[in-house]
């Protein structure tokens, strides 16, 4: 029922309106010649005076602005692409540099191992030549007092056999026939003491 | 009352009646309203296209946009030799997109609902495209009549519905500019009427289409001030680089 009302209400006031849009209605005023002169001349005067002020003045600022931009981000991506060749360049170049440094450091270190090396090899010949000469002086030393050994006890026994004969005896018994005993005696016995 | 839906095109006088000769050009709200667009437009431009930055303001990005969307709108359609005419087609987009955006303000004045002032313009695009596809052409404009690869019984045909189109594109170009903002706004006021005669039970319904319509309004007011702009490329096209 409301409902019925509501639209009805609605449906009513359509004709009041188109009544009162009959009473009040003349035409279009755009058909109205009155002021048609004013309107060309103004629109002619006013977008005369925008067009004017756009062309000369405005415009060729804005296509500057633009113009001047791209060409400035033109050059900013130039720059930073150079600026990326050289970081390139310096860091190939410090890889060089490394790569340089650490064979040389190889190489340094070889030759100081080869140096200390040789300086050891020197080294231990020249030891080597002084411990063989002392082996051998030491050697004929050796040599020599065992050359001399038997004499000297040979000297030494015929010395005291003389000295106790003389004591035993009590006579003076001649060196000489003393000596010729002992020389037997060694030459008998002297393997057994010496071992050769 | 204001319940004339018609009522909101009138045209008065403000101030007092100036005639030269029998002419009378007094300052009108028409002219107050071409003024008030002209003055806008001139501002945004000016302030937009001041200061040079790298990272453009809102006022600089709004200038430099609309730059580029009419340049780019002119290279589309005419090419590179309509170079020149630019800063014509840029002034034509802006007046005609700025008076229709003001008519969208509640209580002020549509100028682009004017046939008059509509004609005005389509005029001097019509006769301004055939002078410039004289100029460039000589007699040899007048090929643009014949469309290449027509039989020959239909050519006399052709001829005379190409020179009937080409003479009506003033019409054309300037009744639906005009008839667009005036059907719009006489609708928004009607449904304003409506929401006003059914009050607060039934106007609910004309409201919410009003509030629709004037979406709708905003969107036609760019669009026709696109549309023109774009036809004016065209005839530019057509005048320039003659190949039918």
């Amino acid at each position: 029922m409301v409902k019925k009302i509501y639209f009805q209400s609605i449906f009513f006031s359509f004709f009041f309106i188109k009544e009162s849009f009959a009473a009040e209605s003349g035409g279009m005023p755009q058909l109205n010649p009155e002021f048609w002169v004013s309107q060309i001349f103004w629109l002619i005067l006013t977008f005369g005076i925008m067009y004017l002020v756009l062309s000369k003045l405005i415009l060729p600022k804005i296509s500057n602005n633009l113009e001047s931009r791209k060409s400035q981000i033109l050059e900013n991506i130039e720059a930073a692409e150079k600026q990326r060749e050289d970081s390139d360049a310096k860091l190939k170049e410090y890889d060089e540099i490394i790569s340089k440094s650490k064979l040389e450091a190889n190489s340094i270190f070889n030759q100081a191992r080869e140096k200390a090396l040789k300086d050891i090899g020197a080294k231990r010949e020249v030891l080597d030549e002084q411990i063989d000469n002392e082996i051998a002086e030491a050697e004929k030393e050796i040599d020599a007092l065992r050359k001399n050994a038997p004499d000297k006890i040979n000297k030494i026994a015929i010395e005291t056999s003389s000295e106790l004969l003389q004591k035993l005896i009590g006579a003076e018994v001649n060196n000489s026939s003393i000596s010729a005993i002992v020389d037997d005696l060694s030459k008998r016995n002297g393997d057994k003491y010496y071992g050769n | 009352m204001a319940a004339n839906p018609m009522s909101q095109f009138d045209v008065y006088r403000i101030g007092p009646e100036i005639k030269v000769g029998a002419f009378d050009i007094s300052f009108t709200n028409a002219s107050l309203f071409m003024i008030l667009s002209t003055v806008s437009i001139l501002l945004i431009f000016n302030i937009g296209s001041k200061k040079n930055s790298i990272l453009p303001n809102k006022i600089q990005l709004l200038a430099e946009l609309s730059y580029t969307f009419v340049s780019k709108m002119i290279s589309d359609t005419a090419g590179s030799k309509a170079k020149p005419y630019f800063a014509f087609i840029f002034s034509l987009f802006m007046f005609v997109l700025f008076c229709n955006m003001f008519g969208m303000i509640p209580y002020t004045f549509t100028v682009t609902s004017h046939i008059i002032v509509t004609f005005v313009l389509a005029a001097f695009i019509f006769i301004g495209v055939t002078v410039i596809g004289f100029i460039k052409h000589g007699f040899g404009y007048l090929k643009l009549f014949v469309p290449s690869g027509v039989p020959a019984v239909l050519l006399p045909l052709i001829v005379v519905i190409e020179i009937i189109s080409y003479l009506s594109r003033p019409i054309s170009l300037s009744v639906r500019l005009f008839a667009n903002m005036m059907a719009g706004h006489t609708m928004m006021k009607v449904f304003g009427g409506f929401v006003i005669s059914l009050g607060v039970v039934g106007g609910w319904l004309p409201l919410s289409f009003s509030v629709a319509l004037t979406g709708l309004e905003i969107l036609v007011a760019f669009l026709q001030a696109y549309v023109f702009a774009i036809l004016t490329c065209i005839y530019l096209n057509d005048a320039l680089n003659l190949h039918h």
